[in-house]
């Protein structure tokens, strides 16, 4: 089953998220911000990386810049969670080389339909 | 497939009341003139999670309020604003006034709707908002009187390093219109000699055609990931390019705006449901620390020593297997390690409670900041040993006497300003906290260079409340001890900060609940230390053993000022069952345990006894027993659960040999327990 | 000494109306409790003495690191003491009072039987005296020709704020 890397420095999305992509039998793996998820990213491929935008110690913009620098993660899927309504964050975003976004706040069936929109 | 919300809301509320304890301790420590980016962004950062998260979850006061508050914030971070000092207090009577819906919202009641409002018009005064809907819905064409469309896509070379796939969403398209009216065609024209073909390039281009009657924009949603990656050319069927293939970016923002607009309808529709239920849920009170948080070491820790443990065990096992007096040695050792296993345990799961006390400090910034604006004083909180750690028990319930002492101390202690300034003092008064471990306890110092306690009027108004006689002697300490007494107030007006008289004796009290102790030093002109010291955990106890009657009982080793021999003709009788004694240079009262607790005749007993002077609610008693046992820490385990509560009782404890020992309560012992039956002692019924 | 745990017995007989009684002698007399409400049984051990407590409080036991207070049945009764012999029995007593679950012990002369009883055939004691015993009484029973009293485990353990009154009445005895 496809493996997902959840990246969210709040504690309740974090939970939400990897229950409701669980309950759907995707694989998770949580991060609590850029750094965690890169290090954690160095040693495990997964099919899709979900990251929240503002963290500490490195945001979601930064995680998705450096993934790409990494061969096993060139192509690999990785969607933002953004609040962000306005075309600004997801410009950066997609400079970054994000795939998309999903936009705060949604319900775990939103998050559910884009994830496989993306992973089928 | 769907999913209950509800179970990840505890977690939402408490990281939303960690993340306004950032946002707050953040916006005292920081200059208004002086801020560095990190800062704000921590707060920003803050105040963005709780929007979100209220948002998710259906807290929708909360996500709108908290919205303009990260609008601010955020204009700040990118430099659009300089933070004001103005800002800093908004931004605090945010935090309190989030904290307040947070609160009410977790209980299951509706928060209330003034003060945000109130709040929020002057974030927007500030931010010349005109508020509108933050999701306006676009005027589109749909266009859907079309017999079906016909989408070209060329992607850019660069597209599949964005980790979009033009596979799926032509899988999306014909899951949207349905296989039978959904073709596509690919163009390889694009693509080079195999030797110059670069894999990770997008060469290929394609043609779909949807023969069925959708609106454009459900066609367009598909693509909005990868509108600038690729020129995307719509037609409808019937030839016309509806739209051309360079999209204007604001149009493309509108698109997801459509997208957008349809996400707050549903989430609207889930708050009714979450606003209901908590209401109709029961009205818990928000959970007070039910959890704690604990570092994995102390856990590792914890597990090492049960395997040690376990080790221990099983090697007493074996040995008492086939046990025989020439392994003694080898049992003796056994059981040395197994009382080495046991305290390292013991240790180590005291450990796991205790959390610093930065903790219980942490409120004070904020209150000292607020109630030096109310008082018109400069006031400079430094603190020292916030790490110290302590039960948390312990702490949370030394929080408000600790609120107490600091209110105490900058309404009564500290000058006004010109006084300082007058005796040569500098402007700003000083309060320090200092918290450290000593012997096993922990010790936390209130200190102020204020006025210091002024004897006279705490004298005057002991003599007048009738506290003390008027011809009295006493010396500066005594005078400082007055204060603890109850119903003791200086405060000409009762202020509502601490003039209330009934401070500083329940203070105490809060404090011997806890089995510790409070003590002042004070110098007039100099400043004043309330010094108060707690045993490191509430359920364990350094007791004096001593045996009345052949019972064991036990005495807080913390209470007992000395300990003498005396012989029964020592104690004087005042009235028939009131003893008095001389000690020294003053008399004390005297308990005779046996015959309150109804063991023994009071005349039954001519030895010479022990008499146990302890102090408790600043008195001292003499409490008689027999004897004196040893000293030893001791569990106290609860009498009340099981039975009720017993006069001069506080507990009981189990003894290494397996029995019940009761504890003496210091403060209730004093007072006329009448003792009620003669009871029949396990010495009388061996007999 | 025995230890009878609940889940070692079959739960409240086969029928909704029936109920299981542990049920033991006091002064040739059988009396019987709810076989729920009991935790254990042990042998006598003697307790700790609580100062001023009355006089049918024998003192409180350590159950496993629990402090557990111990009342003679006999006394509580106002029949006449007994020694304690090998055949004593302490019943351990649990149940649900108003601060959560609160655990007690009875000391009894010796543990009977365990019988399985009808609602129906339970009558309501008549209508005695003054005495406070009868609130303990939840009903009479004929088992085997034999009357069981049958005890309210709540109403007996209760302690009455009353303390002082109560012991002088009792010592008084």
């Amino acid at each position: 089953m496809a493996s997902i890397l959840a990246v969210d420095d709040s504690a309740s999305m974090r939970q939400m998220v990897s229950f409701t992509l669980k309950g759907a039998g995707y694989q998770v793996r949580e991060a609590t911000d850029g750094v965690e998820a890169l290090e954690i990213a160095k040693t495990e491929t997964f099919d899709l990386v979900l990251t929240d935008v503002n963290m500490p110690n490195m945001n979601g913009i930064e995680l998705v810049q450096n993934l790409r620098q990494q061969d096993n993660y060139k192509f690999t899927p990785m969607l933002m969670l953004t609040t962000e309504s306005a075309g600004d964050m997801k410009m950066q975003g997609k400079a970054a080389g994000a795939t998309g976004w999903i936009v705060k706040p949604f319900n775990p069936d939103q998050l559910l339909s884009t994830i496989k929109r993306v992973l089928g | 497939m769907s999913v209950d919300l509800s179970q990840f809301h505890q977690v939402f509320f408490e990281e939303s009341f960690e993340g306004l304890d950032v946002m707050e301790s953040e916006l005292l420590e920081m200059d208004p003139a002086d801020v560095d980016d990190e800062t704000v962004n921590n707060i920003f950062r803050a105040a963005h999670s709780i929007k979100g998260g209220a948002g998710t979850f259906g807290f929708m006061p909360i996500s709108e309020f908290t919205h303009v508050v990260e609008t601010l914030l955020d204009e700040i971070r990118g430099g659009k604003r300089a933070m004001q000092a103005e800002y800093v207090d908004l931004f605090l009577q945010s935090v309190d006034c989030i904290r307040g819906m947070l609160t009410d919202m977790q209980s299951g009641n509706e928060p209330e709707s003034e003060r945000p409002a109130e709040l929020k018009a002057q974030f927007e005064k500030i931010l010349g908002m005109a508020e509108g809907p933050a999701d306006t819905q676009p005027e589109e064409a749909a266009g859907d009187d079309s017999g079906g469309w016909i989408i070209q896509v060329k992607p850019h070379p660069g597209l599949l390093m964005t980790g979009n796939e033009p596979f799926r969403m032509f899988r999306e398209v014909r899951d949207l219109v349905g296989e039978e009216h959904f073709t596509v065609e690919a163009d390889i024209s694009g693509v080079p000699e195999f030797t110059s073909l670069s894999p990770e390039e997008c060469v290929l281009s394609w043609t779909l055609k949807v023969t069925k009657n959708v609106p454009l924009d459900d066609l367009k949603v598909i693509f909005e990931w990868v509108e600038d990656d690729c020129d995307l050319e719509y037609q409808t069927l019937g030839g016309e390019a509806d739209i051309a293939a360079a999209e204007a970016p604001d149009s493309a923002v509108n698109e997801s705006g459509t997208d957008t607009v349809a996400a707050p309808v549903a989430v609207t529709e889930k708050t009714a449901a979450p606003a209901e239920k908590a209401q109709k849920a029961q009205k818990k009170p928000a959970a007070e620390g039910s959890s704690i948080r604990v570092s994995i070491d102390k856990v590792d820790s914890l597990i090492n020593m049960v395997g040690e443990l376990v080790i221990t065990q099983s090697m007493l096992g074996q040995l008492g297997q086939d046990f025989d007096l020439s392994r003694l040695a080898k049992l003796r050792e056994g059981l040395s390690q197994l009382e080495q296993n046991t305290r390292e345990l013991q240790e180590s799961v005291m450990k796991i409670r205790m959390m610093p006390i930065s903790f219980a400090f942490s409120r004070f910034p904020r209150l000292v900041r607020d109630l030096g604006n109310q008082l018109g004083k400069k006031v400079l909180l430094e603190t020292i040993g916030e790490q110290t750690e302590l039960d948390k028990t312990v702490m949370e319930k030394i929080s408000d006497p600790l609120v107490h002492l600091v209110r105490n101390s900058m309404d009564h202690g500290l000058e006004t300003t010109e006084k300082r300034i007058a005796a040569g003092k500098s402007e700003e008064g000083t309060i320090t906290l200092n918290a450290y471990h000593q012997g096993g306890n922990i010790v936390i110092e209130i200190a102020d260079d204020g006025a210091g306690l002024n004897e006279e009027k705490i004298l005057q108004k002991a003599v007048e409340k009738g506290l003390v006689p008027e011809n009295n002697n006493l010396t500066p300490e005594e005078i400082h001890q007055l204060i603890f007494l109850p119903g003791f107030s200086t405060a000409d007006a009762v202020s509502d900060i601490s003039g209330r008289g009934v401070g500083m004796d329940v203070v105490r009290r809060n404090i011997q609940a806890l089995n510790g102790t409070i003590e002042v030093k004070s110098h007039r002109g100099v400043g004043s230390t309330f010094t108060i010291r707690l045993p490191l955990t509430l359920a364990i106890l350094d007791g004096q053993l001593v045996k009345v009657c052949n019972e064991t009982y036990i005495f807080p080793l913390v209470s007992i000022v000395e300990s003498i021999q005396i012989q029964p003709s020592a104690l004087n009788h005042v009235t028939g069952s009131q003893y008095v004694m001389q000690l020294r240079d003053e008399y004390i009262p005297i308990v005779r345990l046996d015959t309150i607790f109804g063991l023994r005749e009071k005349d039954d007993h001519n030895e010479e006894m022990m008499l146990v002077v302890v102090e408790g609610d600043n008195e001292k008693i003499g409490i008689v027993v027999d004897d004196l046992l040893g000293q030893q820490q001791v569990v106290i385990k609860s009498l009340e659960q099981n039975y009720r509560k017993v006069s001069g009782i506080s507990g009981a404890t189990i003894l290494g040999d397996g029995t019940v020992a009761l504890i003496i309560d210091i403060s209730s012992i004093g007072r006329n327990i009448v003792p009620v039956k003669r009871h029949q002692t396990r010495s009388e019924r061996a007999a | 000494m025995e230890e009878l745990k609940n889940e070692n017995l079959v739960l409240n007989g086969e029928h909704a109306d029936e109920q299981q009684y542990l049920t033991f002698i006091m002064s040739g007399e059988e009396y019987g409790v709810d076989i729920l409400a009991v935790q254990e049984i042990r042998g006598w051990e003697e307790p700790t003495l609580i100062p001023n407590s009355p006089g049918y409080i024998r003192g409180v036991i350590n159950l496993r690191g629990t402090i557990v207070p111990i009342m003679d049945l006999r006394l509580r009764f106002g029949l006449n003491e007994a020694g304690y012999t090998a055949t004593t029995v302490v019943i351990i007593l649990k149940f649900d009072g108003d601060n959560g679950e609160r655990v007690m012990g009875i000391v009894v002369d010796a543990v009977s039987d365990v019988y399985t009883i009808a609602d129906e055939d339970t009558r309501k004691p008549p209508e005695l005296t003054e005495d406070d015993n009868s609130d303990f009484i939840k009903g009479l029973v004929n088992v085997n020709e034999k009357m069981v009293i049958l005890l309210d485990v709540e109403e007996l353990l209760r302690l009455n704020t009353d303390f002082v009154q109560e012991s002088f009445t009792q010592s008084e005895k």
